[in-house]
C-alpha cells in the first residue's frame, strides 16, 4: 500500500501543507504539528508545498505494468457527422501534430462512419499523416457500443502510445468505456497537453473544482495514455492540400445484435448554433428582469452570429430552456467572445465560461464577481444598455 | 425493477475561496454534500422504484463519514444504502472507483438499472458511469434527460447531445447517466426523516465485497497527479467610461477593432 505521513520531529507547524491539500484533508493538532485526516486521497499535492520535507510519501511501485515501449504512435478520435469531420476532429489534429513531431512518431486519425472518402482528404489536409478508416452501413450514426468494440479492436491489433478523445458528448461517453475495457488511464477535459522532454510521457493538464486548480496529471505505467480534450482550447492547423497521407482500411469485425440503438436523432438548435460550437456567446442572468426581454439578448447574438446562453437562475426559473445553461451544471464554452448581460458572475457561472478569449459584462452592480474575469465592463441597466448595443452593431454589420 | 444509484461526496462548492496570500483554496470548515448531479439520479431512482414497486438502494465510496450523506437519501425514499470504506480504496482514480463500484454493486446482488450522476462537482470528469457499465459488461447511456419507457428489460430514453437530444433503447440491464433535466429532487418527508435517523448504512471493505486490492484505490489507479498549481487570471478589466449611449458606442468600436468572428461574419 502506499502511504503518507508526516514526520513530527521536521513539522513546523507552518500550515503550507493546510493551503495546499486541494480535499481538505490536512489539519493542525493542538501541539502544531500537521495531521492527514481520513479523507486524505494521497495525491501528493502536500509534499511538494511542504519546505521542509516533513512529509513521507511512499508511492507503490506499480507491478502488473504494460511493456510501454511496444507502444507508439499519436491516435486522435476524428467525430463526424453525416461524413464531414466536426471542428473538434481538426482541433485534436492540431495539438496532435504538435505532440506527434515532438515524440519524433505520426499522428493518426480513427474515423469511424460511412462514406468518408471527403473526410480522410480533409483529415489529411489538416495534420493526418494516416487516416485509419472504418466504414459500415450501421455506423453512420454514432453508437457507444459499436464504436468502442471497433476502437478496441483497433488499438489491441496497433498499440499506440497516446489516443485523444474530443471532451464532447460523444467523446466523454466512448472515453472512459474504452479505457475501462483496455484498464488504461484517462484524463478528461485537458486544456494542455505536452509530451516530458525528458521521459516522453503525456503531460495532462486539466482543471479541477470550477477551474480554480489546475491538475498536470501522467500515466506513467499503462498504454495507451488517453485523454478527453476541451473544444475550442487547441488550435486547428491551416488546411494544406499539398500535404500527403495514407488512408489505411484495417479489417475489423463490425459488431450485430447490440444492446444498444439509436432510434431517432432529433436537432432543436434550428435557428442558431450550437452553444458549444459558437464563436460568439450572448448571455443572459438574473438582472434581464423578465423572461420577455430575452428578446434582446436574442437580438443581439443574431446580429452578431452568435449563441444564445444563459444563467443557472433563469434556466431555474424557466426563462429558458436547460440546453441554454452555461456554467458548472450546464455547458461548459469558451467562444472568443461572452456576453454577461446581467449575470453576477458566481463561482459555478465562471467555471463555464471564464476561458472566453474575451469577456464583456454588464451589469448593475460595480462589485459583481463578473467585472474580475471581464475584459470589458460596463456599469449600468442592462435593459438601457442592450438597445444600444445592437443599434451600434446593426449600424456597421447591417 | 431494482435500481441501484451511485453517490459522491464532494465539498459544497459554494464556499470555495481562495487565501489571497499563498493563492490556495480554502477548504477549511467546508461541508460536505451529495454531488448535486447526483440528486437527481436519487430522484429518478426513486421514481422508477415506485412506478414498478421495486427495491432502490444507493451506494458510495468515501470515509466512514458519508454514512451521514447516505442517510439524506433514505430521508427521499431510498431504501437501502451501502458505503464501500477501506483504506484501500484511497487515492482511486476513475477507473479503480469503476472497478470497486462494480465489486459493491455485484454484491448487493440482481439489479436491472444503474443510475449515475452527469458528473461529479469536484472532478467534472463524468467517467464512472461509463466505465463502470464497462466492469459490469452491460450497455450504458451518458446525459439522460427524459426516460421514455421502462419496462422488464428494456428502457427507452433520451440523452442530450450538443445541438438537441438522440432516442435511445436498450437492453437492461444498464447504466443511465441522468442530467438536471430529468427531475426536479422532491424534499424529504417527514415519515421518510423518522426513517432515515434509524436507519442503518451498510458499510463493507474491499474483503467484504472480495475485491483485487491492486485494483483499489491509488494501486489500481493507472492515473497520477504530479503537480497541482491555482491558475493565474491576469485579466486586465477595462471599464467603459461616459453616458450610456457613449459607453455602447466604444465598446462596439473595441471589438469591431480586434478583427475576430463579428468581422468575419460580416465578410462571409
Amino acid at each position: 500500500m502506499a502511504s503518507i505521513k508526516i514526520i513530527n520531529e521536521k513539522c513546523v507547524g507552518c500550515r503550507l501543507c493546510i493551503g495546499a491539500c486541494p480535499f481538505g484533508a490536512m489539519e493542525m493538532s493542538n501541539d502544531r504539528k500537521a495531521v492527514i485526516l481520513d479523507n486524505c486521497t494521497l495525491c501528493g499535492a502536500c509534499v511538494s508545498a511542504c519546505k521542509f520535507e516533513a512529509i513521507d510519501f511512499q508511492k507503490e511501485e506499480v507491478s502488473n505494468s504494460v511493456d510501454i515501449s511496444l507502444y507508439e504512435g499519436i491516435w486522435i478520435f476524428a467525430e463526424q457527422k453525416h461524413g464531414e469531420p466536426e471542428s473538434i476532429a481538426y482541433e485534436l489534429l492540431g495539438v496532435g501534430r504538435t505532440l506527434a513531431d515532438d515524440r519524433n512518431t505520426t499522428l493518426t486519425a480513427v474515423l469511424i462512419g460511412n462514406r468518408l472518402d471527403d473526410a480522410c482528404k480533409k483529415l489529411i489536409m489538416q495534420g493526418a499523416d494516416r487516416v485509419m478508416v472504418v466504414e459500415d452501413e450501421s455506423l453512420d450514426h454514432y453508437n457507444d457500443e459499436s464504436y468502442t468494440d471497433i476502437f478496441v479492436q483497433l488499438i489491441r491489433e496497433n498499440n499506440p502510445e497516446v489516443i485523444l478523445m474530443g471532451a464532447t458528448t460523444y467523446g466523454r461517453s466512448l472515453a472512459p468505456r474504452i479505457a475501462s475495457r483496455i484498464n488504461t488511464g484517462l484524463t478528461a477535459d485537458c486544456t494542455k497537453l505536452e509530451i516530458d522532454p525528458e521521459d516522453g510521457k503525456l503531460l495532462q493538464t486539466r482543471p479541477a473544482f470550477g477551474g480554480n486548480l489546475m491538475a498536470t496529471i501522467i500515466c506513467p505505467n499503462h498504454r495507451p495514455q488517453m485523454a478527453t480534450v476541451r473544444h475550442k482550447v487547441m488550435k486547428e492547423l491551416e488546411p494544406d492540400d499539398k500535404r500527403t497521407g495514407e488512408i489505411i482500411r484495417p479489417e475489423v469485425t463490425i459488431p450485430k445484435d447490440l444492446k444498444i440503438k439509436v432510434k431517432d436523432v432529433v436537432s432543436t438548435i434550428c435557428e442558431m448554433v450550437p452553444l458549444t460550437e459558437a464563436d460568439i456567446i450572448v448571455s443572459g442572468g438574473r438582472g434581464m428582469g423578465d423572461p420577455k426581454n430575452f428578446a434582446l439578448i436574442n437580438e443581439l447574438a443574431e446580429i452578431l452570429g452568435g449563441a444564445v446562453g444563459a444563467s443557472r437562475a433563469t434556466v431555474d426559473a424557466g426563462w429558458i430552456e436547460y440546453s441554454h445553461q452555461v456554467g458548472q451544471t450546464g455547458q461548459t464554452v469558451g467562444p472568443q467572445v461572452y456576453f454577461a448581460c446581467g449575470i453576477s458572475g458566481a463561482i459555478q457561472h465562471l467555471a463555464g465560461m471564464s476561458s472566453s478569449d474575451t469577456i464583456i459584462a454588464i451589469n448593475k452592480n460595480p462589485d459583481a464577481p463578473i467585472f474580475k474575469v471581464a475584459t470589458f465592463g460596463i456599469v449600468g441597466d442592462v435593459m438601457e444598455m442592450l438597445p444600444l448595443l445592437i443599434k451600434e452593431f446593426k449600424a456597421v454589420l447591417g | 425493477m431494482n435500481v441501484i444509484v451511485c453517490v459522491k461526496q464532494v465539498p459544497g462548492t459554494n464556499e470555495v475561496k481562495m487565501n489571497k496570500e499563498t493563492n490556495t483554496i480554502i477548504r477549511e470548515g467546508i461541508e460536505a454534500i451529495i454531488n448535486p448531479f447526483d440528486t437527481y439520479a436519487v430522484e429518478e431512482g426513486v421514481r422508477i422504484k415506485e412506478q414498478t414497486s421495486g427495491k432502490a438502494t444507493v451506494i458510495s465510496m468515501g470515509i466512514p463519514s458519508v454514512v451521514d450523506l447516505l442517510k439524506e437519501t433514505i430521508a427521499v425514499g431510498i431504501d437501502d444504502a451501502v458505503l464501500l470504506s477501506d483504506r484501500a480504496f484511497a487515492g482511486a482514480d476513475s477507473l479503480a472507483t469503476s472497478y470497486a463500484l462494480s465489486m459493491g454493486i455485484k454484491h448487493i446482488g440482481e439489479y436491472d438499472l444503474i443510475i449515475c450522476g452527469k458528473q461529479a462537482m469536484d472532478g467534472d470528469t463524468a467517467q464512472v458511469g461509463p466505465g463502470l457499465a464497462e466492469k459490469l459488461n452491460i450497455p450504458h447511456t451518458t446525459y439522460v434527460r427524459k426516460i421514455e419507457e421502462i419496462r422488464e428489460g428494456y428502457i427507452r430514453c433520451q440523452r442530450m447531445t450538443e445541438d438537441g437530444y438522440e432516442v435511445i433503447e436498450m437492453l437492461l440491464p444498464a447504466v443511465i447517466t441522468v442530467v438536471k433535466e430529468i427531475n426536479e429532487p422532491r424534499l424529504p418527508s417527514l415519515k421518510g426523516m423518522m426513517r432515515s435517523k434509524k436507519a442503518q448504512i451498510t458499510v463493507w471493505t474491499t474483503d467484504d465485497i472480495g475485491a483485487d486490492k491492486s485494483l483499489c484505490g491509488l494501486k489500481g489507479s493507472p492515473t497520477q497527479v504530479v503537480k497541482t498549481f491555482v491558475p493565474i487570471h491576469d485579466v486586465k478589466s477595462e471599464m467603459m467610461e461616459g453616458t450610456p449611449e457613449e459607453q455602447a458606442s466604444k465598446l462596439a468600436k473595441k471589438l469591431l477593432s480586434m478583427q475576430f468572428a463579428i468581422c468575419q461574419e460580416e465578410e462571409s
